[in-house]
């Protein structure tokens, strides 16, 4: 994984000059700025959006709802663009949307080999590994190493499915709902759903990971 | 096109490395690099399918070696030229040619929530009934178009079963290229691990094909 430099951290100039992708990309900026071709303030309210706004809190809601209330589970297998709708989640990147079902015998795990195509509006924006060489390559066709990298470990009859996203159609994976959790309600329901569930390289642990 | 982006399949990038507590962002100007590509899109100059294509394009070996984001500035400076929006003198030097009059831009920040909210949905209606149904094999086509795509080599010439018809959607290999949207019928099919893999596979693959990309099995 590359390096990560810290120029520019909350707009401050650091003590190390501007990389040069800080440059080009400002450069470009003013650029389009100038011509009237972008304005400023948008860019601004976009970043806003994934970096504070849309994340998988919103899938974990989902999928807390689902585990939590038969009717609305069937709907998100029927029709998942509307049931996730009804909590507010939509739009860009999610426009189509089908829940996969993890159960005893099926293990469900979302890839994207062509991109790096991602449910935005349930999960945000796709972590770095998720849109890198390894994943991509070996989530068709060495699903068990990749899991095995994440630490987990399914028995030999669970039918491990792979979702290639290669249309318009976002896949989002319905996790098991861990035992011991028949108590708690929806917001603690929603507490133990992580990303890496929901894309299917985890399972849901019925105590809160650490964050 | 064959490109090393179409990875399904291949070996030898090693383990995949995933970072605890990753950021949203690593570096503000990626940051920049998203927003910029999201809102020149909004002037509908390129389709999604296209700026797929600009990335596409990037050769082999900077493809594999640039970060995510810097294929996605690459992808967004190609796209500027090719659609005149702006020019390569005015990219080179970042400055404005001189006497250029000052756009609008489309997307104001006080409709940016809309229009992220309302996205781009590309289902659309067809006359033609589709020729497949659910349960039946097909074959994903042997083709190895020098346009965009979004049959992966690991599939083609390979058999699997329809599982879902997911309506017809715009097609990615005319809209990438000016074509028009062209809609056809999607469906998911769902291809066995050992008929693409081998004695050592197991389990599944589903992947979302276009009528185009299928014959008969």
């Amino acid at each position: 994984m590359s390096g990560h430099d810290h120029h520019h951290h909350h707009g401050g100039e650091g003590q190390d000059p501007p990389s040069d992708m800080t440059l080009r990309v400002k450069a470009l900026e003013s650029l389009l700025v100038e011509k009237g071709i972008v304005d400023p303030a948008a860019l601004d309210a976009i970043i806003d959006t994934y970096e504070y706004k849309i994340g998988p809190r919103n899938g974990a809601r989902v999928v807390a709802r689902a585990w939590r209330d038969p009717a609305y589970k069937a709907r998100l297998l029927e029709d998942a663009t509307a049931a996730i709708a009804e909590l507010g989640y939509g739009g860009r990147q999610g426009e189509h949307m089908i829940a996969v079902e993890n159960t005893p015998k099926v293990h469900n795990l979302v890839v994207c080999t062509l991109c790096s195509c991602y449910p935005w509006p349930v999960l945000g924006l796709p972590p770095v590994w998720y849109k890198s060489a390894p994943y991509r390559s070996r989530a068709v066709i060495d699903p068990k190493g990749v899991l095995a990298e994440f630490g987990l470990a399914l028995p030999d009859d669970v039918e491990i499915r792979v979702w290639d996203s290669t249309a318009e159609i976002r896949y989002l994976v319905l996790p098991e709902r861990p035992p011991g959790t028949e108590a708690l309600n929806e917001d603690a329901l929603a507490e133990l759903v992580t990303r890496d569930s929901m894309i299917g390289v985890a399972r849901v642990s019925p105590t809160r990971a650490p964050s | 096109m064959n490109g090393v982006h179409d990875m399904g399949g291949m070996q030898g990038f090693g383990p995949v490395v995933a970072e605890a507590n990753e950021p949203v962002f690593h570096e503000r100007w990626e940051a920049r690099a998203l927003a910029l590509t999201l809102a020149v899109g909004a002037w509908g100059r390129w389709t999604l399918y296209a700026s797929r294509y600009a990335r596409e394009r990037i050769p082999a070996a900077d493809y594999l070696r640039m970060s995510y984001y810097e294929k996605w500035f690459a992808g967004l400076a190609t796209l500027l030229v090719e659609s005149r929006l702006v020019t390569g003198d005015e990219l080179a030097n970042g400055r404005a040619a001189p006497g250029t009059a000052k756009s609008t831009p489309p997307l104001r920040a006080d409709r940016v929530a809309a229009a992220l909210a309302n996205g781009g949905p590309t289902e659309r209606a067809v006359a033609d009934a589709p020729r497949f149904m659910v349960g039946m094999t097909v074959r994903a086509r042997t083709m190895n178009p020098l346009g965009h795509t979004r049959l992966p080599r690991y599939v083609r010439g390979r058999l699997g079963t329809i599982s879902r018809h997911h309506g017809a959607h715009v097609f990615p290999d005319s809209n990438a290229h000016g074509l028009g949207e062209q809609p056809q019928h999607l469906y998911q099919v769902r291809f066995e691990a050992r008929e693409l893999w081998g004695e050592t596979g197991s389990g599944a693959i589903y992947i979302d094909l276009w009528e185009p990309y299928l014959e008969p099995g």
